[in-house]
């Protein structure tokens, strides 16, 4: 366990020294942040709620689901299937460690790193102009909680799609569908309330409201006591679905290792 | 300036502003200059090499006179052209060969990236057909051209960038690096062509390398450069006997003991049962020193290492 | 041209990964649809929107994401400048007879961005029937006229904003809030962005000149921001002034990067 929070620790170190890039990042996710507002407060000059949610809960929604993205990673990372493309795999799977908690930790040193250099500027230029909704204190411990949830379900999926290197040289196809896939069914691109009722009760059955959504309903204290505890047990529910099938597909991986490269 | 000269240089600068950091908040800007005042010349079909150690400017100074990179000073000519105005004619004379950098198309036939490489350069179809039958006997590349270059050996690509860099009929040709990694025999494919290329065409060579060999073999000229300036300039026997002649001496005593004090050497170096001995080729023999060693220890193995390019500049550098 | 040959190249060498080359097809045309799918979510829930009603906003996204797409195709290679310039190939560039932009656009060509472009024609022609449309012979005329215009402008801000990797290596991100992000702006009628954000979508980066003037105008549209729709026209001198501005500003940068080297 010690090894895997040490995996954390360096990764925030390691992200930590690219500021600039960090930067670029908070002033891209700023942008959509404003853009995305600005759409749905059109909207909601025709109409007082949607799906349940009100102007303010919409535009909240935009700039904490910005600041969430590189949290939970949606977008995934390049670093283990290049891994698994260059054969460099065969070195990580001859190490007395767990691969995929190796991962697991990899991404929550990224989260820790984003939820604080990229969670909140985009959220406090957000503020800045627009009606906020903040959380009470027990909405937000909850909301910590189910982000924190959101980031391995995140990881989970996204190490799924990775795996796909060892079958494909190139990975990048069915990563990119795979992302957009989840974040469309997670509300990255419009909270889903705002689908009709049958997308919306599809996206539900999905694991991905459990990446987004879900935390940021959270956030907007749409789920108490009971429901809360139901939200967290979905979103354990999908981590343990995508754990276990990414180590069944690991596995079948395993077998068939090809070296590529020189 | 004389007209014969391909490559004319007077005073060539080149300075950086680098920022580093002073103490956890400040950043300091410092200078750096890279390249320091330079002349030199290199006269229509010579062979020159251009070493110098890691950091002494040499890269630098070759992407000045490619036009990759302004001068903060000084005049550059090369072919009559100015590098950093006239770049893109430039290119067209130039041809450009990176050891560690593959100018070819990774994933298609290497015949395809000499086809590329007409349209690119504007050769006339005749011409280059002529030239790529040409290069492709001297280099032997005939049942290469099909294969996709990720599939070559280092030396058969190699083979290909050189012919790359030719297809054109540039003026002269720039090498860095080119036979870093390669066995021994196709080293010596690659020396024998640029000395053909060199005498039978006058193509001139300029050649950047850390291989002494290379030097050795092919180089009527070296300049030698280091903290960006030119420290000396002449022929490769003149150098190597003025500054060539420290050796030094490994032996691998039967046991490990304390540095062995023998005259004619100092010991530079030891570990364990292994020592060191630098000496002057022209003060002691290697078997003198031997002897001399054997006499004060049981001595197992040996091994007599020349002087290499870095141990030559130092010792330049030092005088 | 040897543009022309370098993308012949390019195409062949991506060719033999015909599986990858398929699935990253797949890929966008899956973006593109998402796009939409987002849209039509929104008209599930009004029937207008800043005063548009659905296929008058169709009309939008078929006009600025054709636009876009195009300019994906052919331009939008400049962003691999920053990598090429960490891995120190971009030498290699200067080091031939060419325009380095040229060289980048057709040596990092990519066919299957052409996916990009389907989805969003398909919209257009459907929006063309569809949409309440003032048919006259300039009209017909204006729908090239402000593609075109539309392709140089989404070219001149992604060469303009990749730029700043010559000085920061790092921030290419920077670029994506303005590239990716116009095109979200695009697909939508201005008037629900903030009226600072109008005017810099109008003064500043001219998306307002990509689809939303042409399409006001083609829908008349009066008075669309405040202005006369007849500025519709005004697009092609408007995407000369950018592609001018594209060039000086890419020329500072390639300058800048031939006196410090990086």
């Amino acid at each position: 366990m010690r090894l895997y929070v040490e995996v954390a620790r360096k990764t925030f170190a390691r992200i930590a020294t690219y500021r600039q890039a960090t930067l670029a990042g908070v002033f891209t996710n700023t942008v959509f942040g404003f853009v995305l507002a600005y759409v749905l407060l059109a909207v909601y000059r025709e109409r007082e709620t949607v799906g349940g949610f009100d102007a303010i809960d919409a535009v909240t929604f935009t700039f904490v689901a910005q600041g969430l993205l590189m949290v939970v990673g949606i977008f995934g990372s390049a670093d283990f299937p290049e891994r698994i493309t260059t054969g460099d795999v065969v070195v990580d799977l001859q190490r007395p460690y767990d691969q995929q908690a190796w991962w697991a930790a990899v991404s929550y040193g990224n989260a820790a790193y984003y939820a604080i250099f990229r969670g909140i500027p985009p959220f406090v230029a957000g503020a800045v102009v627009f009606d906020l909704r903040m959380p009470s204190f027990p909405s937000f411990a909850a909301f910590v909680v189910s982000a924190f949830l959101a980031v391995g379900a995140c990881f989970a999926w996204t190490y799924l799609l990775q795996l796909s290197a060892f079958w494909l040289m190139d990975y990048r196809g069915p990563n990119q569908i795979g992302s957009f896939v989840a974040q469309f069914f997670a509300g990255v691109f419009i909270p889903i309330v705002f689908f009709p009722s049958w997308l919306e009760t599809t996206a539900r059955a999905t694991p991905f409201p459990s990446m987004m959504q879900l935390p940021i309903e959270v956030w907007l204290g749409r789920h108490q006591d009971a429901a809360l505890l139901g939200v967290f047990a979905q979103q354990v529910f999908w981590i343990g679905v995508l754990v276990v099938a990414g180590r069944y597909v690991m596995s079948r991986a395993v077998g068939r290792v090809v070296v590529q490269g020189g | 300036m004389s007209v014969d000269n391909i490559i004319d240089v007077k005073g060539l600068e080149k300075s950086f502003t680098v920022t580093r950091k002073a103490g956890r908040l400040r950043r300091r800007r410092e200078v750096v200059n890279a390249v320091a005042g330079i002349d030199m010349y290199v006269e229509r079909g010579a062979m020159i090499g251009y070493i110098g150690p890691n950091g002494a400017g040499k890269s630098t100074t070759i992407k000045m006179l490619t036009g990759i990179l302004v001068p903060s000073a000084g005049v550059v000519r090369v072919d009559g052209l100015e590098p950093s105005r006239q770049r893109i004619e430039l290119a067209r004379r130039i041809g450009v060969v990176f050891g560690q950098r593959s100018q070819l198309w990774w994933d298609l036939p290497l015949r395809d990236s000499f086809d590329l490489l007409r349209h690119v350069f504007r050769v006339d179809a005749a011409r280059h057909a002529a030239n790529l039958a040409r290069y492709s006997d001297g280099l032997d590349l005939g049942p290469l051209l099909d294969v996709p270059v990720r599939q070559l050996s280092l030396g058969q690509r190699m083979r290909g960038e050189l012919t790359a860099a030719l297809l054109h009929d540039p003026s002269i040709l720039l090498l860095d690096e080119p036979t870093i990694g390669l066995d021994v025999v196709s080293k010596e494919a690659v020396r024998q062509f640029l000395v053909e290329i060199n005498q039978q065409q006058g193509t001139t060579v300029l050649l950047t390398t850390h291989d002494l060999t290379d030097v050795e073999r092919l180089c009527q000229r070296l300049l030698i450069i280091d903290h960006g300036r030119v420290i000396e300039d002449g022929t490769v026997a003149d150098i190597t006997a003025r500054y060539g002649t420290e050796r030094t001496l490994i032996v691998d005593l039967v046991e490990p003991g304390p540095p062995l004090d023998v005259a004619g050497a100092t010991v530079s170096n030891v570990e364990g049962p292994r020592q060191w001995l630098r000496f002057r080729r022209d003060e002691v023999t290697a078997s003198d020193l031997l002897r001399r060693v054997s006499q004060q220890a049981e001595v197992r193995d040996l091994t007599v290492e020349e002087p290499d390019i870095e141990s030559i500049v130092r010792e330049i550098y030092t005088r | 041209m040897v543009w022309r040959h370098l993308v012949g190249a390019r195409i062949r060498a991506d060719w033999q990964y015909r599986t990858s080359f398929f699935l990253f097809l797949l890929g966008q045309s899956l973006i593109a649809c998402l796009d939409i799918a987002v849209i039509a979510s929104i008209f599930t829930n009004v029937d207008s929107l800043g005063g548009w009603s659905g296929y008058e906003v169709a009309l939008l996204f078929g006009l600025g994401g054709v636009s876009f797409g195009v300019a994906d195709l052919l331009i939008s290679q400049v962003e691999t400048a920053s990598r090429h310039i960490k891995a120190g190939t971009f030498d290699l560039f200067l080091l031939r007879p060419l325009s380095p932009l040229v060289h980048l656009s057709a040596s990092e060509f990519a066919l299957r961005r052409l996916g990009r472009v389907i989805q969003p024609f398909i919209v257009l022609v459907v929006a063309l029937f569809k949409a309440p449309i003032d048919w006259r012979v300039e009209t017909a005329l204006l729908i090239p006229v402000a593609i075109a215009a539309g392709i140089v402008i989404f070219g001149a801000i992604w060469v303009i904003t990749s730029s700043i990797v010559f000085w920061t290596v790092d921030s290419q991100e920077v670029a994506s809030a303005f590239t990716y992000g116009g095109n979200m702006a695009t697909q939508y009628p201005l008037d629900v962005l903030g009226v600072w954000m109008r005017r810099i979508a109008t003064f500043v980066l001219p998306l307002a000149f990509v689809a939303y003037f042409p399409a006001a105008r083609m829908l008349d549209h009066h008075e669309p921001l405040g202005l006369p729709n007849i500025v519709a026209w005004a697009a092609p001198a408007v995407a000369v002034i950018a592609a001018l501005g594209a060039r000086a500003v890419w020329g500072f940068a390639i300058r800048h990067y031939r006196s410090t080297g990086s």
